[in-house]
Formats: structure tokens, C-alpha cells, sequence
């Protein structure tokens, strides 16, 4: 084995694989932007986005906020800090965790069932049978998830924020022993606009992600029911890796332009 | 005006990768006429329609549709010749999303901007002529025996009265009984219709029963075509070992791949 053929193999897998998904995401945003639309497979995908995860985000952004308020509790009491730990739980949540902990949620619980679902559709060539039908698969299939993802995500967050804080709270006030009213003052006294709508933004983006990475590998699944297995496995592994790495570059963009 | 086949392919070349699976195919298929295209299992039947449907993108050669050219044309022209075509996949694929009901309806609403009610009425009315009643318009297809998948399926083809209809392996899977179920009702759609019907098995059988012309597929190039009736005087021994069955002729089956 020569190392150096290896490694070109692999950076032109790679590429491949990019232009493959830089063609797909082209043509999915084209038909996104183009009527006709179709309301209720947008509706459906919404619902199943935004409402059937509210029990696992929810859930999540309790604990994170609660436990957040006790580590930085720890950290802050170390150089007498303490009053700060309101503020810390709200710039936490609202910047970086809420979207994160939602987007790594969703990602699992939907980007998975969507790649199965596109999966099994393709396989079974439910996806050929569209075509024949006169019906684009980008406009009835991929469409209405990405759009859902774009704008369910972000609400989402909103959720996620406002729990993980009162998580926090439960935790600041029962347990630390802060006063109800100060606590609730000190997380609203430094809360910028900046750090809930730079939340906003990354989760629409991973919201985009996570449908589009599902879509993908739903829509090039191949081999059956192992290659479905493949695909769900793939959209939520690349989902996770792709969010944190967007996760990334969105935080540095807003951290310029501060 | 010029007499057109209705769908003439010519000089079809489709490989993956390495593997060549179309190698320059000739096939041209008459108005209102029934041809069936037989070949051995991997022979490359179903890539064919796929070929001639824009489901696969062909390396190379020419498919008129009406004598127009319908490789290399803008998706949006396409989309519309598409409208042109039926087709009952080997598998039924109906949309497991939806009810009976709305896979036969859902060209009709589609496709067709008929309304839901009154595509309701239409898709029953073609669940009634594959026999089947209209309460299994309201079950999910996963519910259905195979062989009520394959009469929805078949309903789903025809709901749009399609000129140009595909048949990929109509009744395999099925028993005797039920296949002769289904080869009747597509001998009736087709005739109703007044359609144009490509259809593929490896049952000969079912052949005998739909065709009107019956062409062979091996490594990639139709062998042989001719009427129906001359199939047993055909004079290849290609089709001679087929239509009999027989391992032992000039078709190698790959028993190792
Ligand atoms: N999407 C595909 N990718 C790679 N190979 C394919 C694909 N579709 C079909 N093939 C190959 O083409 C050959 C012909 O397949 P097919 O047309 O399905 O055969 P059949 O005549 O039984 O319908 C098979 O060997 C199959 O492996
Ligand atoms: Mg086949």
C-alpha cells in the first residue's frame, strides 16, 4: 500500500462526496424557492419536527440548565463570584447549549427517521414511483423537511432557552439559596439581543442540516435494508459532526462582528 | 405525416462502473401494441424501463418518445412527456405513507389537479375494475397480500389513462391464479385504454397472454423479436433454451458471479 495513493484516494472520496451534496443542496434550495408548494407535507414535517420533540428538548435543557448553574456555582465560588452564575446560565443557554443540546436531539431522533424513511422509500423505489407519477421527489420529499427544519428549529430553541434558564433558577434558588428576585435580575440584567437571535441563527442552520443530511443519505440509500441501516447511521453521525462544526464558524462570525 | 413507432429506442448503452448492462439495444414498439420483453434474472429488463422512463441516465444512444428525442431534454420537458407514461413496479411500490386510496388517486391529484373528492370516486372505480372493493380503499397498503398490492399497483398505473404503459414483472411472486388474475386485467387496461404496453417477465406463460410481440434480452441486445405465435418456431436456440427452461443450451447462467 502506497501511502500517498491512499491518502489521494481519500481527498477524492471526499471531494466527491462534496460535490455530491453541494449538487443536492442546489437543486433541494431551488425547489424550496419554487412553487408549486405543498402545505400540508410541510405541515406534517413541522409537527413532527417541532411539536413531537418538545418532551426530549425540554427534557434535555432542564437538565443542562440546572446542572449548569451548579458547575458554574463551583467554578464562581472560587474566587467569590457567585452572583454571576444567573448570568452565566442565560448567556450559556441562549448562545450556545440551547441550540446545540436541540440540535443534537433532533438530529437523532429526526435526522435518523427521516433518512429511514427516505431510505425505504428509495429501496423500494416508492422514490421511482413519484417520478412516474409527475411529482418531483425534491419537491414532495425534500422540500417540505428542509423547510420544516429551517423554521422548527428555531422555535424549538426558544423552548429550549427559556427551560434550560428555569432549570437553572430551580437550581439557583432551592438549592444554592438565592434570592428568587435577584436571580431573575441578574439573568435579564446582561441579556443582549445579540445572544438569543445568534442562537436563533445556528439553530436554523442546524435545523438545515439535519434535514438535509437525512434527505441525502435517505435519498442515496442503496442495498436494502442494511443499506437503510447505513444511511440512518450516516445522516446522524455527519448531522452531529457538520453542527458542531457550523456550531463553530456561526459563534466566530458573531464573535467579530461583536 | 410520418408513421412513428411509439417508442423506438436505438443503439442503448447503459454500464455502472465497469459492469455493462445495456449494450447497444435496438427496440421499437408500435403504436396500441403489446410488446414483452423476456430475458433471464440481472439481464437488465428493468433498467431498461428505467432507461426509457428518465429514471436512469443512459451513456449513450437515442429514445424517441412520438418521434421525439427524449434524452439530453430539459427536466421540465420531461417532467411533461413523463405524463405520457404508467408503470407497475416489480415491487408495487405504493406509498406507504398513504392510504390505498390516495396511491391510486395520487397521479389524478397530482398530476391532473383533480380534486380530491372527485379523485376519490375515480380511484374506486379503478379499485372496482382490479377487483377490489371499496373498503380496501381506506386500508394502508402495508395490509395488503401481495397480490392486492399488485392489483392496486396496476390500478395506480392506469388511474391516469396513460398512453405508454410499463409492466416490470407483473406476477412474480404470485400464485398461478392470481397471476392469471392479473395478465387479464392487464390484457383489459391495455385494451380499454387503447394504450401502448411494454412489459417484462421471465414467466412465460404470462408472456403467451399479454403479448403481441415478444423480444429477448441477452448480454445487453435484444436477440430476437417477433410475434407471439412464432415463439416456439423462433429458430434461436437462445430463446428455444428459455422459453423451455432448460439449463443446458448457449445461455451460461453465472452460477459464480
Ligand atoms: N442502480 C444500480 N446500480 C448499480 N447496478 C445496478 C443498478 N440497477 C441495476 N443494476 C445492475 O444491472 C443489472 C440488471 O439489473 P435489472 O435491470 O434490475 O435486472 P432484471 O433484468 O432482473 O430486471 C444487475 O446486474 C444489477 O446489479
Ligand atoms: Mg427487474
Amino acid at each position: 500500500m502506497n501511502p500517498l495513493a491512499t491518502l489521494g484516494r481519500v481527498f477524492i472520496g471526499f471531494m466527491q462526496v462534496a460535490g455530491r451534496i453541494s449538487l443536492f443542496t442546489f437543486v433541494a434550495v431551488s425547489h424550496c424557492l419554487r412553487p408549486p408548494w405543498y402545505p400540508q407535507l410541510i405541515g406534517r414535517q413541522m409537527l413532527d419536527i417541532g411539536y413531537f420533540s418538545l418532551p426530549v428538548v425540554g427534557l434535555t435543557s432542564l437538565f443542562t440548565g440546572m446542572v449548569l448553574a451548579l458547575q458554574s456555582y463551583t467554578g464562581f465560588a472560587r474566587f467569590s463570584a457567585e452572583g454571576a452564575v444567573a448570568t452565566v446560565v442565560v448567556l450559556s443557554m441562549t448562545r450556545e447549549l440551547g441550540p446545540v443540546i436541540a440540535g443534537l436531539m433532533v438530529a437523532g431522533r429526526i435526522g435518523a427517521s427521516m433518512a429511514a424513511e427516505i431510505g425505504t422509500m428509495r429501496v423500494t423505489e416508492q422514490i421511482d414511483a413519484l417520478s412516474t407519477l409527475a411529482t418531483n421527489p425534491f419537491k414532495y420529499l425534500v422540500a417540505p423537511r428542509l423547510i420544516a427544519g429551517l423554521t422548527m428549529l428555531p422555535l424549538l430553541v426558544i423552548v429550549a432557552d427559556v427551560i434550560g434558564v428555569f432549570g437553572g433558577y430551580l437550581v439557583g434558588v432551592y438549592k444554592l439559596n438565592f434570592n428568587p428576585a435577584a436571580y431573575l435580575k441578574r439573568t435579564f440584567d446582561f441579556l443582549e439581543f445579540i445572544d438569543v437571535f445568534s442562537g436563533l441563527v445556528k439553530a436554523g442552520a442546524f435545523g438545515f442540516i439535519i434535514s438535509l443530511m437525512g434527505c441525502y443519505h435517505g435519498y442515496h440509500s442503496e442495498g436494502g435494508a442494511q443499506g437503510v441501516g447505513r444511511a440512518t447511521t450516516n445522516a446522524v453521525v455527519s448531522a452531529s459532526i457538520l453542527l458542531l462544526v457550523f456550531n463553530y464558524g456561526i459563534t466566530e462570525i458573531f464573535f467579530a462582528t461583536r | 405525416m410520418k408513421h412513428h413507432p411509439k417508442i423506438s429506442i436505438r443503439g442503448l448503452y447503459k454500464a455502472f462502473g465497469p459492469k455493462v448492462v445495456l449494450d447497444g439495444l435496438d427496440l421499437d414498439v408500435g403504436v396500441a401494441e403489446s410488446m414483452v420483453v423476456i430475458g433471464g434474472s440481472g439481464t437488465g429488463k428493468s433498467v431498461l424501463l428505467k432507461c426509457v422512463l428518465g429514471l436512469l441516465e443512459p451513456e449513450s444512444g437515442s429514445i424517441k418518445i412520438d418521434g421525439v428525442e427524449v434524452l439530453g431534454m430539459p427536466t421540465s420537458e420531461r417532467e411533461k412527456i413523463n405524463r405520457k407514461f404508467g408503470m407497475l413496479f416489480q415491487g408495487a411500490a405504493l406509498f406507504d405513507s398513504l392510504a390505498v386510496w390516495e396511491n391510486v388517486a395520487f397521479g389524478l391529484i397530482r398530476a391532473q389537479g383533480v380534486d380530491r373528492i372527485a379523485a376519490k370516486r375515480i380511484a374506486i372505480e379503478n379499485l372496482a375494475s382490479v377487483g377490489l372493493r371499496p373498503e380496501v380503499g381506506e386500508l394502508s397498503p402495508a395490509e395488503l397480500s401481495g397480490g392486492m398490492k399488485k392489483r392496486v399497483a396496476l390500478a395506480r398505473a392506469v388511474a391516469t389513462k396513460p398512453e405508454i404503459i410499463f409492466f416490470d414483472e407483473p406476477t412474480t411472486g404470485l400464485d398461478p391464479i392470481m397471476s392469471d388474475v392479473i395478465d387479464k386485467l392487464i390484457v383489459k387496461c391495455v385494451h380499454e385504454l387503447g394504450a401502448t404496453a411494454l412489459s417484462i417477465t421471465h414467466d412465460m406463460g404470462s408472456a403467451r397472454k399479454i403479448a403481441h410481440r415478444v423480444a429477448m434480452l441477452h448480454m445487453g441486445k435484444i436477440i430476437w423479436q417477433g410475434p407471439v405465435a412464432g415463439i416456439d418456431r423462433s429458430g434461436n436456440p437462445y430463446v428455444d433454451q428459455f422459453i423451455n427452461g432448460r439449463a443446458e443450451g448457449p445461455i451460461q447462467m453465472q452460477v459464480r458471479a
